[in-house]
């Protein structure tokens, strides 16, 4: 076991763990954090995505242990962030129904911010380029895209 | 999938590796960014005893300028290598390689040096490396010795690192004022290329006075298309020319065949990539 220390969206955590724990896992199996879902196997599907330390990760990628000290935020946390009831980018999401089955949605919203937070101005080419590592199954990736352009347009960053 | 049980080691220093890896030996596997090694672990296709994570080694990690060369630091994530501004002055063809690499979340997480020393043949930097004369420089328990890029490249998955060293830093030397592209031949997002060409071209007006030419996935390393570098040496950068001389571009290469395709498509690609990649490199 090893001891941990880190921040998960906003609150302090500490926990002993296997070292083989994936952070995915610790977040929904320890912190009970189910927002964030496991889709694959394979650390293709990206439906797992987080913020680390601000930049966004694919939780299943991450052992447990290589957190430590580090600062967390997950889909859960998402609006604390900017204290609003939704984060803009989940209120696009519901605006323009950027989903279907909603499986991919945490990792897609999660992804979204980070490539907002980027570049705030991105073309059609640069939001689908930033989203290639989330599949969404049920192809939604139309009103995805268009979700992505109207929480840029939102916040000032239209094109 | 879960990993199998490991001890888990995070040493702050160099030296704590080697030591730890002299310790070890073969029941040890080092950890870099991860974003290979752990879904190998989750797939169980190597269970190591002890994983020795480099993350908490705050040296290896950056960009900085050493004369005559730019030196990246084994452990700087992709996504750090690809937005800076010394790397695009000096070494633009590996600011093209990262830029299409994997995709935004792997980029922040996977290290230069950790995909380097991966060894994958379809990895993106192995190529641009090569193309670029980089030097590995790694250390071991008898001090640290640097390896040419020539060298560094043994086999599928197989580099000059031997048992009891690590991957520290890569010098790549200056290439001030090249144009360069990478070309990366995939069917659908974020795959691994097909076949990708990296181009770097000093030009002269419109005359092509020196070319590199890296190739990814065209054998089991990377493979540096030395024919094709001279055939272009001279010439003027149209679209005849370049592709005279990127016909050449398979020789003696030995591709794969699978399922994306097979061997002799991997030549015909290697050789439309090449001259894709050298006229844009040349600013044609």
């Amino acid at each position: 076991m090893a001891r941990i220390n880190l921040t998960v969206d906003g609150a302090s955590v500490s926990d002993d763990v296997e070292p083989r724990m994936l952070l995915v896992q610790y977040l929904r199996e320890k912190l009970g954090k189910t927002g964030t879902v496991i889709g694959c196997d394979t650390s293709n599907c990206g439906a797992c995505t987080v913020h680390l330390d601000g930049t966004s990760v694919k939780s299943c990628n991450v052992l447990a242990v290589q957190a430590e000290g580090c600062e967390v935020t997950t889909i859960e946390g998402l609006a604390d962030t900017v204290d609003t009831d939704l984060h803009q980018v989940q209120e696009s999401f519901r605006e323009c129904h950027g989903l279907q089955c909603g499986f991919c949605t945490p990792g897609m919203i999660m992804q979204s911010v980070d490539l907002l937070k980027e570049n705030p101005h991105p073309s059609e080419e640069e939001i689908r380029l930033g989203l290639e590592g989330n599949l969404c199954r049920c192809t939604g990736y139309h009103n995805i895209v268009k979700a992505v352009q109207h929480a840029a347009t939102a916040a000032g960053g239209a094109r | 999938m879960i990993p199998a049980e490991f001890d888990y080691l995070a040493p702050t220093s160099v030296e704590e590796v080697i030591a730890a890896l002299a310790e070890h030996g073969d029941d040890a596997k080092i950890l870099a960014g991860g974003q290979s090694l752990l879904p190998v672990l989750r797939m169980r296709l190597n269970a190591p005893e002890v994983v020795i994570d480099l993350g908490r080694i705050e040296a290896l990690r950056g960009v900085r300028d050493d004369g005559d060369a730019i030196v990246i630091g084994a452990m700087t994530p992709h996504s750090v290598v690809g937005g800076d501004p010394l790397v695009a002055e000096h070494a633009l063809l590996i600011t093209k390689a990262v830029e299409h690499l994997a995709d935004a979340q792997v980029r922040h997480r996977g290290t230069f040096g950790g995909a380097l020393a991966h060894a994958d043949p379809a990895g993106d930097l192995g190529a641009p490396a090569l193309a670029l004369g980089a030097q590995f420089v790694i250390a071991g328990a008898g001090g640290t010795r640097t390896v040419e890029a020539d060298d560094f490249f043994v086999d599928l998955f197989e580099t000059a690192i031997e048992d009891g060293e690590v991957l520290t830093e890569v010098r790549i030397p200056k290439h001030t004022g090249w144009g360069a592209r990478y070309e990366k031949f995939v069917r659908v997002a974020h795959q691994w290329p097909i076949v990708a060409i990296a181009a770097t071209v000093r030009a002269e007006g419109g005359t092509i006075a020196e070319a590199r030419v890296g190739m990814t996935n065209m054998g089991s390393t990377p493979l540096r298309a030395r024919a094709v570098e001279a055939a272009l040496t001279g010439q003027p950068a149209t679209e005849d020319a370049v592709r005279a001389a990127a016909a050449q571009a398979a020789d003696g290469a030995n591709p794969p065949s699978d399922l994306n395709g097979d061997a002799d498509y991997r030549r015909h690609l290697a050789t439309v990539l090449t001259r894709r990649a050298v006229l844009s490199a040349a600013g044609a």
